[in-house]
């Protein structure tokens, strides 16, 4: 049977081979956390204790600043020892709260279980706001905004994104084997909440041992398990709603314009945890691989915890890394340094060898429209980088740049080396600008 | 043949007699004062007045909505010549120049990444805030260099924009697409300034500059009129620089350079500073 997928997309090699087969481990406490106060897509938080404060584990340290914000927590019982600017995987120093932890580990008595049968959807939405969970896919994009479309949007396919396409990764691979209830249950929950009618969970079919166990696990339950063809941006929210949905996201608009709402599977389970048990997103997992890496590993991990860290987690370096990578190869961002620490939003932590690294120079573009082939949103990668790079902005705005999902198909597939994604992103940039000042 | 010739010719004739009374006809009037404006103006259509061009510039002059001293590349020169053909008093500016408040290039200040993207400052600088660690250098990529319609701006091998004091009509152009605000504007008779654009406190700057401005007051101490330092960043008063010089030697990173001499035409060089901060 041939598989559901989208038009476009390339194949790189995805290197999950190192830690598909891995279990979860549980990563220590470090000597320092370091709690980034903007960690998400919106306003950064604003900090709600003071230095020399003792705080305990999941108690919140930064409350959330208007709608499109949330609260962060503490990672782990302790001091606060410092709120100051560190640096952040955002490439600038940022305001963080220092924790240092005192190694009890005492949850928060504020933290309060309840019971999903008496909670509405409202209740449920304002704890998943209060926990601060946020899109774990990598975006962080608030989850409660997306969890309250206006009335008039009315959400009947409920998606949720089991795909892991970025390659190396493989967290939600491990979460949804060893944790599915967790995450069953957290579709459950965002089910009711958003009443949707049909419920399915996307996995890319190089996780045949996820699909069957998930399939086992939702026999009899309205969810569907749809393998989907191995391809990258598979988990890209417009293409994994074209390929499960068959439904196209109109050019400037969200998902739920067309009834659709995609969820990663991590996200399910960190609802669960924010619902039932009152608990804060206060960890997730996170893959630590890669060639410069002695032991790659699945870990758990607390938000807040060095990357430094992580890597003594895993045995160290095997060599001083080329490039340090926060998420996937194809969209993360790459580090100045092992010195900042891991956000809501790590999935992954890549290391490469400098002779991985290849730095290839410019040349000129030949024409080849291997980049038009490539790109999942059918735009003309090309043309679009090259009016940006000469600042024509109204040209790029025509050719649909800001519909570009930055996913880097055809920087990948580029023979001839060219930053297409930086001139887009650059292009797009301008067009904001252009759009606010007007 | 014939036939050709008539037919061909009446048409080229009742197309000639037509053009000639619609030119008659739908002729636009244009003040004279206009076209002698527009044949007075540099013409580069730089856009420094705020008008697209030198047209829109003239128009605004003729219509008196504008004063005629709002085209800084054409200089005093252009006043004059725009006051004559108007019939009004000139009031003439003090020349203005641009100058980049830097000079740590590749070799004199560090990188912290390796910047492999396309040649623009702007796109770099939203890379990690810019491969140069200092907050506030020249990137170096150039985008001042295509901005400037009169090409004043060269860029040295070592990534730094210098900007020639004869060739800068003050424009402004590269200040609006510098993403650092490296690039200010300075009276032309003043050829002291301190080039550093980093308001770090010293121990930082001096971990990624040789020749950044640690703000050790030196310079404001021995010429106190002529520097004042504002948040760790020390700077010329232009308004009392007579006495500037003296406190070039004394700077311990040499951040303060007198332009007089040359630069940046020719070498894209500053002569060495004799290194005199001991002695005092």
């Amino acid at each position: 049977m041939k598989l559901k997928t989208f038009a476009g997309g390339i194949h790189p090699p995805d290197n999950k081979q190192w830690t598909s087969h891995k279990a979860i481990e549980v990563c220590s406490l470090p000597a320092e956390f370091v709690v980034p106060l903007a960690q998400h897509i919106g306003a950064p938080s604003v900090p709600c204790v003071e230095v020399g404060q003792q705080v305990a584990r999941g108690q919140e340290i930064g409350s959330a600043k208007g709608f499109v914000s949330v609260p962060v927590h503490a990672p782990t019982s302790g001091e606060v020892v410092a709120i100051e600017d560190r640096p952040h995987p955002w490439g600038t120093a940022l305001p963080a709260v220092i924790i240092r932890p005192d190694g009890e580990d005492r949850w928060s008595s504020a933290l309060q279980p309840a019971d999903p049968g008496t909670l509405s959807p409202e209740d449920m939405v304002e704890r998943v706001r209060r926990a601060g969970v946020v899109g774990m896919g990598g975006a962080a994009f608030p989850a409660h905004v997306k969890l309250s479309p206006p009335p008039e949007k009315k959400i009947n396919t409920l998606i949720f994104n089991g795909v892991e396409c970025e390659p190396y990764l493989t967290a939600d691979h491990r979460m949804m084997l060893e944790e599915p209830e967790r995450i069953l249950q957290g579709v459950a929950l965002l089910q009711f909440i958003f009443g949707a009618e049909r419920v399915v969970i996307g996995v890319e079919a190089n996780k045949p041992d996820a699909i069957a166990l998930l399939t086992q696990l939702c026999a009899g339950a309205p969810v569907e398990v749809v393998p989907l063809e191995v391809k990258y941006p598979q988990g890209a929210e417009k293409q994994l709603i074209a390929a499960v949905a068959g439904r196209e996201v109109p050019s400037g608009g969200l998902p739920m314009d067309i009834g659709v709402a995609v969820h990663n599977v991590s996200t399910a389970a960190a609802v669960t945890d924010a619902v039932i048990h009152g608990r804060p997103l206060i960890e997730r997992v996170c893959t630590v691989t890669g060639p410069a890496i002695r032991e790659p590993k699945n870990l758990r991990i607390r938000i807040g915890t060095p990357l430094s860290h992580l890597v003594e987690a895993c045995g160290g370096l095997l060599e001083e890394p080329g490039k340090i990578i926060l998420g996937g190869p194809m969209m993360g961002f790459t580090q100045l340094g092992l010195n900042v620490p891991a956000t809501r939003g790590t999935s992954g932590l890549l290391l490469l060898r400098a002779a991985d690294v290849v730095l290839q120079p410019e040349g000129p573009c030949i024409r080849c429209a291997r980049c038009v082939q490539a790109c999942p949103m059918h735009l003309l990668p090309t043309t679009i980088a090259a009016y940006s790079r000469r600042n024509l902005i109204a040209v790029a705005t025509e050719y649909c740049a800001m519909d570009c999902i930055e996913c880097g198909s055809c920087s990948y597939v580029c023979p001839a080396a060219i930053p297409l994604v930086q001139a887009i992103r650059y292009g797009k940039a301008a067009i904001l600008a252009k759009k606010r000042s007007s | 043949m014939l036939a050709a010739i008539l037919s061909l010719g009446c048409i080229g004739l009742f197309a000639a007699v037509a053009l000639g009374i619609a030119a008659k006809k739908f002729a636009v009037e244009v003040d004279p004062r206009e076209l002698a404006i527009l044949e007075a103006l540099p013409g580069a259509n730089c856009g420094a007045c705020g008008f697209p061009g030198c047209a829109g510039y003239a128009k605004a002059l003729v219509a008196g909505t504008i004063d005629l001293n709002q085209c800084p590349p054409g200089g005093a020169d252009v006043v004059m010549k725009l006051a004559r053909i108007l019939g009004v008093e000139a009031s003439a500016t003090a020349r203005q120049i641009a100058v980049v408040l830097c000079q740590g290039d590749n070799r004199k200040a560090q990188l912290k990444y390796h910047y492999l993207g396309f040649e623009d400052c702007t796109a770099a600088q939203r890379i990690a805030g810019g491969p140069k660690t200092c907050p506030g250098g020249c990137l170096g990529l150039g985008s001042c260099q295509r901005a400037c319609p009169f090409d004043a701006i060269e860029m040295t091998a070592e990534g730094l924009a210098v900007i020639s004091r004869e060739k800068c009509t003050g424009c402004r152009k590269c200040i609006a697409v510098c993403p650092r605000n490296v690039i200010r504007m300075t009276p032309y008779a003043s050829t002291i300034h301190v080039l550093c654009n980093s308001h770090d406190k010293g121990a930082a700057v001096r971990k990624y500059c040789q020749v950044g401005c640690i703000g050790c007051q030196i310079c404001h101490k021995t010429v106190p009129d002529a520097y004042k330092i504002e948040n760790f960043l020390a700077a010329v008063v232009y308004e009392h620089d007579g006495e500037a010089g003296e406190a070039i030697t004394k700077c311990p990173t040499k951040c303060i350079r007198d332009f007089a001499a040359g630069y940046p035409d020719g070498s894209c060089q500053l002569p060495a500073v004799a290194d005199n901060s001991h002695a005092a």
